[in-house]
């Protein structure tokens, strides 16, 4: 006998096909709106339609009156309860129905329950506000101007409208970098807002048993066991009465993570009513009041040295938070890991500014597809980068290589504090410019200039810290940022593993019985995964930030560990020999001596609950809790070469190529999935999506025929490939993916653009890059800059 | 226009039941036919468009995405009659009428007549849209549809029609409108007026793009600046133009 063929058993480095997606085609998936329990009555949400104004008066007769009504809460039934207000993940609070004021347009004002979910929306519109209304803030400008309107004048001590003022780095080390450069190169940007439009929208099925005093709360969320202590908390509730379940999630991209009013509500609804009441959330609900994203404003600086070498770096931003900040982020970090950026380069100076303000706008600020601002810092990184290289007459491949920490130098320290510990960042540049052909195209660039044909090149390479956290440093509300994994081996050799984490579209369901598959050798089909019931699954943090694998998936190559010792004790009782003189093989153990002589991981399973040694506990189960020594910190190198227009402003990609280090491997197939959706998020933020507000506070932006979703019609091909080095602390070496191409590939579209049209001077068009935009760039010689211009009919 | 509580009528009346309207057919006299019920699909794929009607085959394509075209219909499209639609253009360039019924009998309507403003037709509250009719060319048949949308699916930032009819060398008939940049559907008759009775060169498709610019009325918006969107009606009016101008020289 010999060790069984990984591979075929579906364990490291196999394709092997998604679980899930059997039940997903076949349109068989569970979501939140599938669910229908005996007695469910319906909650619809009735939003604010001004973005500042006071509520004089809310009239809920007319709604009361209405056949098939059967409750209609507001801030003031809220309130009875001191249920009005609930923290934020981020220290502050958030209304969750208004009393006072509202503050942002699509904020939650009132909720009708009926018994379908026509009557409760009937309902909402019968509910008469009278609002005053009251001037409105748009952006930070507005925002921190002399004698602006105070939008949270509910909160103690808060006499502007300033969140916080953060720092972070050396502030005299840079002034002197500063003044010792040979240039300062200088550019101001703005990320626009965005948000992450999951595809299923939020909803909940609160369901509270007055018998059994048992709630229990269906979600959408990616983060049960976080919802399960904030309910608990804000509720008053005992947490064991508390079961947050979340069942098939059609995405969440950081937008399911907050708590939302509407959860609230229909938790405190199904206590009131004492029957099921399911909230499930519409389109333009989700895209107007739930959480946003980016929306960050850079003035940022670099000094460079002659040579190309960057001596310093100054980055200032300001960040609109809407009306209340409820980013989820660790506490220690205001603006979350915008001091990330830089990462992948050696600078020995750099400082950090951060500002927030409220607006009369959405509040949010998740991390979409990203580790907490990770993606507005790579961008303003490679968008500084790109235009210092331009400053100094570089070659943009060139200037990067410079200042790239070397091969050599890990672990490096960050000069914001944070430890690199691995990468080749000059190997997977070497396979971008090989790929894209760099020198070729630079010749029919210049070639096709002199024809007024307008080609351009755009790199964007980037390392970025994901999987949170460490518990040092990473901490949600304080709950520490560990994760967990509980794996029970069955007695026919058969498996059932639980995580904390929390599959959106990940692919959980596959990769983690990959991993027990490579640990113990038990055929991958033969391990049933199971996440998002928070009274089956082990305690966990949630999926988000790219650390299901860094995290929960560490914790699951740990979990298989223990269970191999413990198999391995009883392996040596089956053979009768002393556990010294054990080797293991994937699948089996085996006396050294006597190769011929072993068990399989299936046959002590077997004894593990049929004969198992004198004074052994019996079965075969265990639980790990992993802590991360460290993030993981994955490198990436995007390419695009596009074609502008002159005429139209309109710009096609041309190719995409995309070089993607994430350490090893799990499952190919997933990880390429993973960066092209990601890629065609970045090409949506660069190209087409925003976000925008114009003076009364309405959101341009609230269904998807004004807020775009690319689809496989306009995204360009991607080409990929891959560089591997191992993380050096994770146990299978491997590093997050999930995020990577969408934090780092809006830079390369924008930069291709920004080289096509350098010639007519432009420095920047910040996102996205409308053809409108690239136009008025041509036409006037001058940057676009700015948040994406309001323009009403 | 009912899932945004726009309109909220008590009785819907399903015409997709009908028998015989789904076609699409060029009669003896070389008129077009386009039944009520012919989706967007049909006439993408059409041959007899391909070979007969280029105007309508290169609009079919870019109107909105494939599930809409597989359920939506071209006379649908322009009773709808949103300034944004592609199909009310096309049909105006083409000089084409709709042809409505009621209890009274049949009568036919131009297009640029039917489409009153911004979601409102000439049909009487007891009339339905049966066909649209496009009338024989007169001469051979050319022209093209450009559009700049933001991604597929998206109504038009800018959409231009043009249809003109040969004879020889010589612009027998020649018909201009646009989309997204008016109040409605907008005719740029100048425009097609100063291509009519003369061959096509660099200076006639020069002046016809500068007069469909003029008769332009676009308004600033999140999809663009007015005068970014009259810049697109002059290129892809000079474009359509010019293509046809190059397949001219080549088949010479
Ligand atoms: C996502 C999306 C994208 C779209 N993008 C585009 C685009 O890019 N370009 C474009 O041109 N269109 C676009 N459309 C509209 C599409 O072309 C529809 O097909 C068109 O609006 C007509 O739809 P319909 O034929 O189903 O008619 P319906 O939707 O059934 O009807 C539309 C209106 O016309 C009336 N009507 C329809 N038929 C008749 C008739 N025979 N007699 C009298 N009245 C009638 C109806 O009462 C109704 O008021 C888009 C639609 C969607 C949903």
């Amino acid at each position: 006998m010999t060790a069984v063929d990984e591979v075929k058993i579906g364990g490291m480095g196999a394709s092997r096909r998604r679980v899930e997606d059997n039940r997903f085609i076949r349109g068989k998936g569970n979501y939140v709106d599938d669910i229908v329990l005996p007695g469910m009555l319906h909650m619809e949400i009735l939003r604010s339609p001004l973005a500042h104004a006071r509520i004089r008066s809310i009239d809920t007769s007319k709604a009361w009156a209405m056949p098939g009504v059967r409750l209609v809460l507001t801030g003031e039934t809220m309130a009875a309860r001191n249920l009005a207000w609930m923290p934020t993940l981020s220290y502050d609070t958030q209304a969750v129905l208004a009393t006072d004021k509202v503050r942002f347009q699509g904020q939650e004002v009132a909720c009708v329950i009926a018994d379908d979910p026509y009557i409760a929306k009937d309902a909402c519109e019968a509910i008469v506000v009278d609002y005053e209304p009251l001037p409105v803030i748009v952006n930070p400008t507005q925002s921190m101007a002399e004698g602006a309107p105070l939008i949270r004048d509910d909160k103690e001590n808060q006499s502007d409208n300033v969140i916080y003022d953060w720092e972070v780095g050396d502030k005299a080390g840079t002034d002197r970098a500063f003044a010792e450069a040979d240039l300062v190169s200088k550019i101001e940007l703005h990320y626009p807002r965005s948000h992450p439009s999951p595809i299923e929208c939020c909803g909940s099925i609160a369901d509270f048993n007055r018998a059994t005093s048992k709630l229990t709360v269906y979600l959408t969320t990616q983060a049960p066991h976080i919802i399960r202590a904030a309910v608990a908390l804000v509720a008053e509730l005992p947490e064991q009465m508390i079961r947050i379940i979340s069942p098939d999630i059609g995405g969440g991209f950081g937008n399911k993570v907050p708590v939302y009013p509407g959860y609230v509500a229909s938790i405190l609804a199904s206590i009131l009513l004492e029957r099921p009441v399911k909230w499930i959330e519409d389109r333009t609900g989700n895209l107007i009041s739930t959480g946003f994203a980016r929306d960050v404003y850079l003035q940022g600086e670099l000094a460079l040295r002659r040579d190309g070498r960057i001596l310093g770096v100054r980055m200032n931003t300001t960040a609109d938070h809407g009306a209340f900040f409820s980013d989820a982020q660790p506490s220690k970090f205001k603006i979350g890991l915008m001091h990330s950026a830089f990462s992948c380069y050696d600078i020995p100076n750099a400082h950090l500014v951060a500002r927030g303000v409220y607006t009369n706008k959405a509040p949010g600020g998740v991390a979409y597809r990203c580790s907490f601002r990770v993606t507005e810092a790579m961008f303003f990184q490679e968008r500084m980068v790109h235009a210092a290289a331009d400053d100094l007459g570089m070659d943009q491949a060139e200037f990067r290589r410079v200042n790239f920490v070397r091969d050599d130098d890990f672990p490096h320290r960050t000069s914001w504090g944070f430890l690199t510990d691995s990468g080749q960042y000059g190997k997977c540049l070497d396979v971008g410019l090989e790929a894209v052909g760099y020198q070729d195209f630079l010749k029919e660039k210049e070639e096709a200039a002199k024809r007024g044909r307008l080609l351009g090149i755009g790199i964007s390479t980037m390392t970025e810290p994901l999987g949170a956290g460490n518990s040092r440093e990473y901490d949600i509300l304080g709950i520490k940022m560990f994760d967990s994994a509980e794996l029970k081996i069955h007695m026919t050799g058969k498996a059932l593993l639980r995580t904390g984490a929390k599959s959106q579209g990940q692919g959980h369901e596959t990769t983690w019985a990959q991993i027990v598959a490579h640990e113990l050798g038990i055929p991958a089909e033969d391990v049933l995964v199971e996440e998002g019931d928070t009274d089956t699954a082990p305690f966990g943090m949630g999926t988000y930030a790219s650390r299901s694998t860094p995290v929960a998936g560490a914790a699951v190559a740990m979990v298989s560990r223990k269970i191999r010792a413990k198999a391995r004790k009883i392996a040596a009782h089956l053979l009768e020999i002393s556990e010294e003189d054990i080797e293991w093989e994937l699948g089996r153990f085996y006396v050294r001596s006597q190769p011929d002589r072993g068990v399989t991981i299936q046959e002590c399973a077997v004894a593990a609950y049929s004969n198992m040694p004198d004074g052994m506990e019996p079965g075969l189960e265990n639980v790990a809790y992993y802590d991360p020594p460290n993030l993981t910190w994955p490198f990436a190198c995007y390419i695009v070469t596009v074609e502008v227009d002159p005429q139209t402003g309109v710009w096609d990609v041309l190719r995409m190529v995309a070089v993607d280090d994430c350490g090893v491997r799990i499952n190919p197939m997933i990880v390429e999935g993973q960066i092209m959706g990601g890629l065609t998020e970045a090409y949506a933020m660069a190209n087409m999506q925003f976000i925008t507000f114009d003076d009364e506070g309405n959101c341009i932006g609230s269904n998807f025929t004004d807020y775009l979703l690319p689809t496989a019609w306009e995204t360009p091909g991607f080409e990929l490939h891959e560089v591997v080095t191992p993380c050096p602390h994770h146990p299978i070496g491997a590093k997050g993916i999930g995020e990577c191409a969408a934090v780092g590939g809006p830079a390369a579209f924008v930069n291709a653009v920004m080289d096509a049209v350098k010639g007519s001077g432009v420095r920047n068009i910040d996102m996205p890059v409308l053809p409108d935009r690239v136009y008025e760039a041509l036409q006037t010689g001058q940057d676009v800059s700015g948040a994406p211009p309001v323009r009403m009919a | 226009m009912m899932k945004l509580r726009f309109a909220s009528p008590e009785m819907l009346v399903d015409i997709n039941e009908i028998p015989d309207l789904d076609y699409h057919r060029i009669d003896d006299d070389g008129s077009i036919r386009v039944g009520a019920v012919c989706r967007h699909a049909d006439l993408e794929r059409s041959s007899l468009l391909a070979t007969r009607q280029p105007t309508m085959a290169a609009a079919a394509p870019l109107v909105a995405d494939p599930i809409v075209r597989m359920r939506g219909t071209l006379v649908g499209s322009v009773c709808h009659a949103d300034p944004q639609g592609d199909w009310a253009s096309v049909m105006t360039a083409l000089d084409a009428s709709i042809v409505a019924q009621g209890p009274n009998g049949r009568r036919s309507i131009a297009v640029r007549d039917f489409v009153r403003g911004p979601f409102q037709n000439a049909l009487a509250f007891d009339e339905v849209a049966v066909e649209a009719v496009v009338p024989a060319p007169k001469g051979e048949p050319a022209g093209g549809y450009l559009k700049l949308e933001r991604r597929v699916g998206d109504y038009a930032t800018v959409g231009v029609a043009v249809a003109i009819d040969r004879v020889g060398s010589q612009v027998s008939r020649a018909g201009i409108a646009l989309t997204a940049v008016g109040p409605a559907t907008m005719a740029a008759d100048a425009a097609a007026h100063a291509l009519t009775g003369r061959p096509l060169t660099t200076d006639t498709i020069g002046e016809a793009a500068e007069l469909a610019a003029q008769a332009a009325q676009p308004k600033t918006d999140h999809r663009g600046s007015a005068d970014f969107k009259r810049q697109l009606v002059r290129v892809f009016t000079s474009r359509i133009l010019t293509g046809l101008l190059r397949s001219e020289e080549e088949a010479a």
